[in-house]
């Protein structure tokens, strides 16, 4: 018996990108990124209980330019990251699984999430003043 | 033939955990999502509501129950979440089992402690509603 590593098939790289591929990998991305904006979550909400000036600098920082830029990427992976786990969540239940299905999800997904994201920062900025 | 790297060796399955417990991620990974849906949108449009009002319009809206109550849900089903997710990805990159056991130790533990530094925070507004 021929014991050595054999070839497998050829890895991710290898494709060139899909709607299905990228979105995907987009949902781990989303994840990871959402996790450091619920660190930022509770930073926030504890700054503003304990009633420390942490609570002026934190809100002054993100409400400068780059600080709303990382809000609004922000905002837009939270919005990506709800959709496609909803779709996820159909596929969990066997439901969406042809492929023409999976690519209209697919967009659906894409357009729900930056206009959901359109929609919300539209509010905020009204909300505001 | 038991080492051929298509059959799963015992001692590779050894210390993974059971397969059980792998079941019970994944469910819990959705039950959680399922949670996170209504929270998240609840959330977002409260934040946009009262973060313009300043600190005391934050805290004053966090001490009433009808918001501690789905802030602390949001909490733990956001972090509890969280784990699951990291974890998962700290499984399928980390190739390196030590590296992959304290990464994945980390996640966990981080993800604790912001829960409950943040139910924390939630129950502090509550006592400076109730005294204030």
């Amino acid at each position: 018996m021929d014991n050595a590593p054999r070839p497998r098939s050829p890895h991710v790289q290898v494709y060139r990108p899909q709607l299905t591929s990228v979105l995907s990998f987009g949902h781990r991305l989303s994840g990871i990124f959402l996790s450091l904006g619920a660190v930022l979550l509770v930073a926030w909400l504890l700054a503003a209980v304990t009633g420390s000036a942490s609570f002026g600098y934190l809100n002054a920082g993100l409400g400068s330019l780059p600080g709303l830029a990382l809000l609004f990427v922000w905002t837009l992976a939270l919005f990506f990251h709800l959709c496609n786990g909803i779709r996820h969540l159909f596929w969990d239940a066997v439901i969406g699984f042809e492929l023409r299905t999976i690519y209209l999800t697919g967009w659906i997904v894409v357009f729900a999430s930056i206009g959901l994201t359109l929609v919300t920062w539209a509010l905020a900025l009204w909300q505001m003043g | 033939m038991a080492n051929d790297e298509n059959h799963i060796a015992v001692q590779r399955a050894r210390g993974l955990g059971s397969a059980r417990a792998g079941v019970s991620a994944w469910r819990w990974q959705r039950v959680t999502a399922v949670a996170l849906v209504p929270l998240v949108i609840w959330s977002l449009a409260s934040l946009i509501a009262v973060a313009g009002g300043g600190r005391e319009a934050v805290v004053g809206w966090l001490a009433q129950p009808a918001a501690a109550i789905p802030a602390i849900l949001l909490l733990i089903a956001l972090f509890w979440h969280t784990a699951l997710g990291l974890t998962v990805v700290a499984e399928d990159y980390l190739h390196h089992g030590g590296v992959r056991m304290i990464a994945v130790a980390l996640i966990q533990l981080g993800c604790l402690v912001l829960a409950v530094a943040g139910v924390a925070a939630v129950i502090m507004a509550i006592a400076t509603g109730a005294s204030g």
